[in-house]
């Protein structure tokens, strides 16, 4: 990994005292288990805990990866499996925050609401890199569907992930790496 | 003047191995300015992204597994020679090499055959193909893998002419700020101008099919494509929108002619997974 300085590693599932010591900006190497969910799945699972279904795997201190990924090589858990944009979920992201849902990894903006939802349940957005399927996809060591197969790419799957590098956008007091980064650089740069 | 008979099974064997190519292979001319990015990034987190970017790029292309997870809809420019007679139906050839190539390569099924309905056709296809004559006997085919993080950030204007060039500019530096982190920066911002409303956004689309190392033959283009360059480098995004240089790896321009009451303006951005190849049949 082309990655230098201080870097925190950070077991998932978490709890909200952890998730209150990240911090916008910090490096985060990842292990442990992530659930994939994107558009339709969001769909499926917020219906269900509508209707007072138990949910398919415990939402509370869960890391949801915004990902649907290509189709694994013989051998390999998983094909590429880079993060989706995020914003699409905001729909669904306050109604899972305030059910425990703990981390999300994506990439792009979220919106008011998630923001505040996660400031109030202490929850932490991560970005991935965008477009680094291949590479995020070595530190996936295990992935098998948990539910809705029927989805396809988008079918809720359980991750092992080992030193999967993500950054923290969005802490749980609400300060955002992407307001934060480019004002610092054009501070810097105001020639 | 003799007609060629074109057997289009070499159109859909060519289509199948480009497809193969596109996931796994970053054209050179993206790569080429990805690292000139990363020349020009002072910042420690741009540079780390930059980074992880080109040995994402080496990844996929020693293990032959896409770049990025969204292997994209197929957008196809077919361009044929009016000497040339096709046996067979070209435009399900190209369906045919997307739907073999696509399943040979495990890549990604991401096209859903309704847009309401929303049920995947399973094989990726269709393909969006424009077909354009040309004179003589080739058939050229140019194929871009485009994913939709991007797709979903471009935008299109009808401006008034009022507006002039200063209002296109205003109108290219909104987007690429709006479309910021959600598109994957840094990115290729791929420009059409004029003609009508249908025309500008498929001029914005051929622009991205261009290879960077090429400006606008226009000299008056060719320099507005070099100070947009300048600008969106100093909004700030920088790499995945954390603060940097390095918003855009290139900016292409393409104009039509236009009507005396309008000023179409399209601008459709594409991350830096910017996969074009064409060839020459």
């Amino acid at each position: 990994m082309a990655r230098q300085g201080k870097t925190i590693r950070l077991e998932a599932p978490f709890s909200e005292e952890k998730a209150r010591e990240l911090k916008s900006g910090d490096r985060v190497l990842l292990r442990g288990t992530v659930y994939t969910l994107r558009d339709a799945g969001h769909k499926r699972l917020v219906e269900l805990l509508k209707r007072g279904e138990e949910p398919p795997f415990p939402i509370k201190d869960a890391v949801l990866y915004y990902v649907g990924p290509s189709p694994a090589k013989a051998g390999r858990p998983l094909g590429s499996a880079g993060p989706t944009t995020s914003y699409r979920m905001d729909p669904y992201t306050p109604y899972l925050i305030q059910r425990g849902l703990r981390g999300m990894i994506g990439k792009g903006r979220r919106g008011v609401d998630v923001i505040d939802s996660m400031k109030q349940h202490g929850a932490v957005y991560f970005a991935a890199i965008g477009g680094a399927g291949a590479l995020i996809s070595e530190t996936i060591r295990a992935a098998e569907i948990v539910a809705w197969e029927d989805l396809g790419t988008e079918a809720l799957r359980r991750l092992t992930v080992v030193d999967m590098p993500v950054t923290v956008v969005v802490d749980t007091e609400g300060r955002n790496l992407y307001e934060e980064g480019p004002a610092a650089w054009l501070s810097e740069h105001h020639d | 003047m003799s007609v060629r008979e074109f057997d289009v099974s070499v159109l859909r064997d060519t289509v199948e191995e480009m497809c193969g190519r596109l996931a796994c292979q970053l054209p050179g001319d993206i790569r080429r300015a990805v690292e000139q990015t990363l020349e020009r990034e002072d910042g420690l987190t741009a540079r780390e992204v930059l980074e992880d970017l080109l040995l994402n790029y080496d990844i996929a292309a020693k293990d032959h597994i896409p770049i990025c997870q969204d292997t994209g809809m197929i957008v196809a420019f077919l361009d044929v020679g009016l000497d040339v007679h096709f046996t067979g139906d070209p435009y399900e050839a190209i369906h045919e090499g997307v739907r073999r190539g696509y399943s040979k390569h495990l890549l990604r099924m991401s096209v859903v055959k309704d847009p309401l309905r929303r049920v995947n056709t399973g094989d990726n296809t269709p393909a969006m193909v424009t077909t354009r004559l040309i004179p003589g006997d080739r058939v050229a085919v140019t194929l871009l893998a485009k994913g939709f993080g991007s797709e979903n950030m471009s935008r299109l204007a009808m401006l008034v002419p009022a507006d002039g060039e200063e209002g296109v500019r205003r109108f290219v530096i909104d987007t690429v700020a709006h479309a910021g982190p959600n598109a994957c920066p840094p990115f290729v911002v791929g420009i059409g101008i004029g003609g009508t409303f249908d025309q500008v956004a498929l001029a914005a689309k051929r622009a991205l099919a261009r290879p960077l190392t090429e400006s606008n033959p226009d000299a008056y283009y060719a320099e507005m494509e070099r100070s947009l360059f300048e600008e969106i480098n100093r909004l700030g995004v920088g790499p995945q929108g954390f603060g940097g240089r390095g918003t855009a790896l290139g900016v292409a321009i393409e104009v039509l002619p236009t009507h005396i009451a309008g000023l179409p303006v399209a601008v459709n951005i594409n991350c830096h997974v910017a996969r074009h190849y064409r060839e020459v049949l």
